[in-house]
Order: C-alpha cells, then structure tokens, then sequence
C-alpha cells in the first residue's frame, strides 16, 4: 500500500482543480442571473452559486457525487435499484454488453492470433485487415451494424456485444500473436528433439509462453470493449445504458447527469480492468511467473 | 552406435561441412573443440535432426537422425538450460516424459531418479529461478537423461558458467557417463575441458568447416580433476592445441 499516498495527492489535486474549474465556467452564468435580478454578489455568494447551479457548463464533484448516490445507493435503499432511472440498472445493461463482447472478441482474438501464428496464408492475409478494421471510426460504423442486424431481426444485446467485440479482439490479436511467438529458438529445437506434435507444442510451450501477454491484452480489449459498449447504445434510441443516459443528459442539458454517467463508466471500467488484474496476478503466481 | 558420415552441408553459399567423415562408437565421450563457425554445433543439429545434410549420408543407432529423432534416441543438452519458468524442476523434467506418452506413477519414478543422478534430489519443487545457474544445467541435463536415450548430445552445455562451477560439473559429468554408459558427443570450445572429458577428440577448422584432426585419448577412465596436471594430460592438450592451429594456418 505504498502508493495510497501518491494516488490520493492526485486525487485531491484533481478535485481541487475541479472546483476551481467550476468556479471559472459557470460565474458567467450567476453573474448573469444576478444581474438580471438586480442584486451584486460577493464573492463567498458567487462561489456557492456556481457550486450549485441546477444546470451549470461543468458541476462541482460534490453535485455529481450526490446524484450518483441518489441515483445508485439511495434507490436501492428504497427497494428500487432495477427501476429504469437507476444507475444500477443503466450500468448493469452496459456491462452485460461489454462482458458479452469481451468474451466474443477475446475468443475471435485468440482464433485469429493462432491462425496468423500457425498459417502462412493467414499470417500474409489477415493483419493487414485487423489494423484495417480500426482505422474506421466505431461511430461511423456503429449505427451500420445496429441498423443491419435489426433488418435481420437481431436486436437488444448482441449488436451492442458486437460493437464491442469489434473493438476488444484487436489488441488481443496483436498481443497473442506476439505471445505465441515468443518462445525462442532453442525452445522450439528443444521440442523437435523430443518429436512433439504441433498440439503438444502449443499447450505446452506456445500458450503458457503468451500467458503474460494475453492478461495485457485483456486489460486493453476490456476497457475498449466498454467504449465499444457505450458507443453502440447511442444510436439505438437512448433506451437503456450508460450511453443512452449519456445521450438522455445531452439532449436536456443535464450536465450533472452526464456527469454521473461518465463517471459511473469509468468506475465500472475501472473495476472490470482490476478484476483482470486479479486473475492475472493469480494465474501467473500459479504458474510461477511472479517472483 | 555406429555413426559414420560424408556429408556436405550448404548453407546458402556457405559450407558449413565439408567432406566430413567421422566414426562414434558406444559408450564414446566423443568431444568436438574448434574455434567458432568451424561447424561443430552444425555438425551436432545434423545427428539431432535439427538441420539436415545437403549430401552424404549420416546414420545415428544405424538409422537416419529422422528416425532417431522419432525413437527418441538421444536427448540433446543446449547451451542455456531452457528450463520453462512456469514449471518446477520437476515438472520441467516431467516435460519431456508427458509428451513420449510415459504413465504418472513412471514419471514420478523418473524424475527422482534422474534428479537424484545430477545430485538435485529434493529440488523437484522448485521453481527454475530459485536456482543457479550451474543447478539449472544440471537440470537440464537430469531432463536430456529421463527418458532413457542412449546418445547425449550436449552443445556447450557449460559455456556461460564460471569456471568453478563448470570443474564441478565437468567431474559430476564423467561420473555420470562412467555410471550410465552412455554415448555423449560434447562441443566445447575449452582445451582442458575436452581433454578432461573425452576418450575421443575431434579436432575442427572454419570455412569450411572440416576436421583436421581426430584424438584417441589414452588417459584412463577414471580421472580425477588432478589428472590436467599429469603429463600425460598436458601432452594431449599440446596435440589438440597444434592440431587447432594446423586448422587456421592452411585458411
């Protein structure tokens, strides 16, 4: 725990600027109102208005912490934490699309690492369209996939996972692939000499040598797959999620909502790239690889 | 063992082995010393199976290195120990022995066996950085002994360890090759080190890689490391010595 320290410096001098910042953004606004009622403010008045404004350009922490809590902690209380105007319920639809895309584009990740590692035709063919695939903008195409797969009856969770599963297998191909690689010459000469079969070869030297480069992988293709995520319920109509309280907030100028929906996500990736950290922690104790 | 072999070796432009011919019998120490780029380790991945001739022929137990590869007639020590970090040392010379397909209860009987064999007993448990580098060799050697190959073919095993350690190792090695019987053929680039160990020297020059000379040892089998200050010793030294430097006067 010897980082608590610097970690909570940051924190407080982020907070610090925060409130500044709010200060700054929004005394237009409260000197406008002051003005248009007549009154002059001091600056203790001011500094308190534009801490607690109802629609300000950027909301102090302490609004947007409130409204979390009203939002997760205090409906849950009250026996409502799956009601549609929940946090808890938006965050839940989010996360089960980017578990499912995750799973999806970790699985489609690894397929292709082992076929650019173990085919040829592959290897020349295939790398090529990977990096191709995330040069396009996902809001471009993003609206494309939900409108295609809705066309063919596909709707609610899946085009979501799939948007997300288009942004999570990238960085698993290309830090597979090089995982797979990494076992040196003389590892492989080593199973030649004993005539290992190329499946004895794989589970065996191939893919514990990846292992670490894989839990690498997974940390970035989660954190995408939760972008991937919000992105896709944009254009579905703002009906459930993060990203629809995102684009609800937008529409009518509830920037504390928006503010608690960005936060919400980023505690929530926060949380799936720690528990990743965890298995990988686990796991590479288990094999021996932590010292 | 009988190996014999003419082969001629390209790689690319390069000759890597030229004309080289050559007889192992079993139960040899077999050494091959020459200056870098003579072809030695070529010579030792072509019986392995790891490289093949361009002509000639090379018969490894009287079969093509291929076949033997596929027997498992040899098991091959590199020059680091290529021990996997995500396995114990017993698991790591249980390796060899899951992919040949032996039972559970046989590679629990092999691997105390042949840990007990490199004086690692006790050992089996821990992980591969736990232990030095001349243990980790060991090791390595205890693996290439497990499954009951005749042949050792060892490519400076002991080339990145000090020189204390590897006098160490060297003794335990010819213990080792008195108690088993079997046939090593060993690169080193180190004078005493082959003397010390082989009943069999061969001499070898670069570009193309050739031998230029091959010594029949006539120190006893039985050598204590005292042995490299007899002059018996030293005369062999002083033959392998002139043999290296007949090699390079004729480049």
């Amino acid at each position: 725990m010897r980082n608590v320290v610097p970690v909570l410096t940051v924190v407080v001098a982020i907070f610090a600027l925060w409130y500044v910042a709010a200060i700054a953004l929004n005394a237009p606004w409260a000197e406008d109102k002051a003005k248009r009622a007549g009154v002059t403010l001091t600056t203790s008045q001011l500094i308190a208005d534009t801490w607690s404004q109802k629609k300000p350009k950027l909301p102090a922490p302490h609004q947007v912490a409130a409204e979390i809590w009203k939002t997760t902690g205090d409906m849950a209380l009250k026996g409502r934490a799956f009601s549609k105007r929940s946090l808890i319920y938006h965050s839940w639809i989010t996360f089960s699309a980017t578990m499912l895309g995750f799973i999806l584009g970790t699985g489609l990740g690894i397929a292709l690492a082992i076929g650019i590692v173990y085919n040829r035709t592959m290897d020349m063919s295939v790398m090529p369209w990977v990096i191709a695939s995330q040069t396009i903008p996902i809001l471009a195409i993003a609206p494309m996939i939900i409108v295609v797969l809705n066309a063919i009856g596909i709707s609610g969770l899946l085009p979501k996972a799939i948007i997300s599963m288009y942004l999570s297998f990238f960085p698993v191909v290309v830090g597979m692939v090089k995982g797979l690689r990494s076992p040196g010459a003389m590892e492989l000469d080593q199973m030649r000499t004993w005539n290992a079969s190329g499946t004895q070869s794989f589970w065996r030297l191939r893919l514990p040598s990846s292992m670490p480069y894989l839990f690498t992988s997974l940390k970035i293709g989660m954190a995408a797959s939760l972008v991937g995520a919000i992105v896709g319920e944009l254009p579905t109509g703002a009906v459930a999620g993060l990203g629809a309280r995102l684009l609800a907030g937008s529409y009518y100028g509830q920037t504390i909502q928006i503010w608690s929906a960005l936060l919400t996500a980023a505690a929530l990736a926060a949380l799936l790239v720690g528990l990743i950290g965890i298995v990988q922690r686990y796991t590479l104790r288990r094999m021996g690889m932590v010292r | 063992m009988d190996l014999s072999l003419t082969f001629q070796t390209n790689d690319g432009p390069v000759h890597a082995l030229k004309d080289v011919n050559l007889d192992v019998q079993k139960g040899d120490f077999v050494s091959f010393i020459g200056p870098s780029g003579c072809g030695k380790t070529t010579f030792l991945r072509v019986m392995a199976d790891l490289e093949q001739q361009t002509a000639g022929t090379i018969t490894v137990n009287g079969v093509s290195p291929a076949e033997a590869r596929a027997k498992r007639a040899y098991g091959y020590v590199f020059q680091a120990a290529g021990l996997y970090p995500w396995r114990t040392i017993g698991g790591n010379i249980r390796l060899p022995l899951e992919i040949m397909g032996y039972d559970r209860a046989d590679q629990d009987a092999r691997v105390k066996r042949v840990l007990e064999l490199v004086e690692l007993g006790g050992f089996e448990k821990k992980f591969p950085w736990q232990l030095s580098g001349g243990m980790q060799q060991r090791a390595s050697i205890a693996r290439a002994l497990a499954f009951d190959a005749d042949i050792l073919l060892m490519d400076e095993p002991f080339g990145a360890l000090d020189e204390i350690v590897r006098d160490h190792l060297n003794e335990q090695l010819l213990h080792l090759w008195g108690s088993t019987n079997k046939t090593i053929c060993f690169v080193t680039h180190s004078i005493p080190e082959a003397v010390y160990l082989s009943t069999k020297i061969v001499v070898m020059s670069p570009r193309p890689g050739r031998i230029t000379d091959v010594i029949d040892s006539t120190l006893p089998r039985e050598r204590p490391l005292e042995i490299r200050d007899t002059p018996e010793f030293i005369e062999i030294a002083h033959r392998v010595r002139d043999g290296l430097r007949a090699g390079h006067s004729d480049d």
